[in-house]
């Protein structure tokens, strides 16, 4: 067992974990904070995204150990401090981005990285960069629509349902 | 997964001292380790993190000219910082896709050697020396068949040197599932010679077309490509068969020329 200690969602925590304690069970099962899902286990599917540092990252496929000192935000933290959705939530919710809403968490998340990155990406430009994220309901049509709409572009031409 | 400790020291020095330890297995970006270690095919005592060394990070000019590239570099660092030789960047910028990009590195790439992934055919294919913290190993003694290099024991990647060609590219025929290469090509022009570097396709791992090196450094043209090699010796899976991959070995390396830049 080792000491870490992160912040996460803005929020300072030091926990002692294993050597094999996976960043998403450290973020489950150690802090409850279950927004963050385990789809594939196998950092195929994206579902686990959150941000380490600022950057995307598959917390399947991360030691918690190594996070040690890290910025940590996962989808709990991603609505506005007054608790309304975010601009990436709402839209979302508004070009219904979702469906079962399993992969949700790791496409705002990803997306939240995007247009981090890229402020105004093009079409392929998110589906280029939702590469490493899988749903397996929606067809993905309005996943994009809604992130272009977030970043702020006119989406009424774009992935006709 | 089995349990093991978790190591995270901040100098090659003191990486290289916690890798002396018994059944101690170095860890860095895990992009590939930990599926592994998920699947119970590896079982360390210790893993020695090297995500915290400073001094194998980052992408400067070497004085020679060469584009040197910390071992603890990630693909997204490289994509976003080695313009100075865009081939390379672009490639680090299609592997996998963002996230694992975020956390794979170079090194760690290097170090597995899988007979698909995409540095290892750059790195052959650009002349690159292998920098660790013991020695340099060119790239031509470095790759020993899948998954085997010349790496010893605990030996780690602290940089790797690529000399920067007139023009290169690499064409990845992309196995959706995976993102890793069913075939990638990597062509280099440099002044004494072209180097055309397969990887995905044998099942020695990468190697070097000397066939196509030699047609290309006479003549760089994708007409100059030579006839597809024989499908013999190729890997032959459920997602392309030995014969569909050496196909692919011609017709990447003629896409690779053409886009040569």
């Amino acid at each position: 067992m080792a000491e870490v200690t992160m912040t996460v969602n803005g929020k300072s925590v030091t926990k002692s974990v294993k050597g094999n304690t996976l960043m998403t069970d450290f973020l489950r099962e150690e802090l409850r904070l279950t927004g963050t899902h385990v789809g594939c286990d196998t950092s195929q599917c994206g579902a686990c995204v959150i941000h380490v540092n600022g950057q995307a990252v598959k917390s399947c496929t991360m030691f918690a150990a190594e996070a040690d000192g890290a910025e940590v935000a996962t989808i709990e933290g991603q609505a506005n401090a007054d608790g309304s959705l975010s601009v990436i939530q709402a839209a979302f919710q508004e070009h219904h981005g979702l469906q079962c809403g399993f992969c949700t968490p790791g496409m705002v998340m990803s997306a939240a990285a995007l247009l981090k990155e890229n402020p105004k990406p093009t079409e392929a430009e998110v589906r280029d960069y939702l590469e490493g994220n899988i749903c397996r309901c929606t067809g993905y049509h309005n996943i994009v629509k809604a992130i272009m709409a977030a970043s702020g572009q006119d989406v009424s031409s774009i992935a006709a349902e | 997964m089995y349990s093991f400790d978790m190591e995270s020291p901040s100098t090659v020095a003191d990486a290289a001292k916690a890798l002396g330890q018994d059944e101690a297995q170095a860890l860095g970006g895990g992009q590939t380790l930990i599926p592994t270690l998920k699947q119970r095919l590896a079982s360390p005592s210790v893993l020695v993190s090297l995500a915290g060394i400073a001094e194998m990070k980052g992408v400067c000019t070497a004085d020679d000219g060469s584009l040197a590239i910390g071992g603890g570099t990630t693909h997204a660092t490289v994509a976003a910082e080695a313009g100075a030789y865009a081939a390379l960047a672009a490639l680090a910028g299609n592997i996998g896709d963002p996230a694992v990009r975020n956390r794979g590195t170079i090194g760690g790439s290097l170090a597995n050697n899988d007979p698909s992934a995409c540095y290892p055919s750059a790195a052959l294919g650009s002349g690159a020396t292998i920098v660790t913290n013991k020695r340099e190993i060119a790239a031509d003694d470095y790759f020993q068949g899948m998954f085997a290099t010349a790496l010893d024991e605990g030996e780690i990647i602290t940089e790797v040197r690529f000399p920067v060609p007139e023009k290169a590219s690499y064409m990845k025929f992309e196995q959706p599932a995976s993102r890793f290469a069913l075939v990638g090509v990597f062509v280099a022009k440099y002044a004494d010679g072209v180097r055309v570097a397969v990887t995905g396709a044998s099942e020695e791992g990468v190697y070097r077309w000397s066939e196509a090196e030699a047609a290309l450094s006479a003549n760089f043209s994708a007409d100059a490509v030579p006839a597809a090699p024989s499908g013999d010796g190729m890997i032959s899976d459920l997602h392309a068969s030995g014969d569909y991959r050496a196909h692919l070995v011609g017709v990447m390396t003629k896409r690779a020329v053409a886009a040569a830049s």
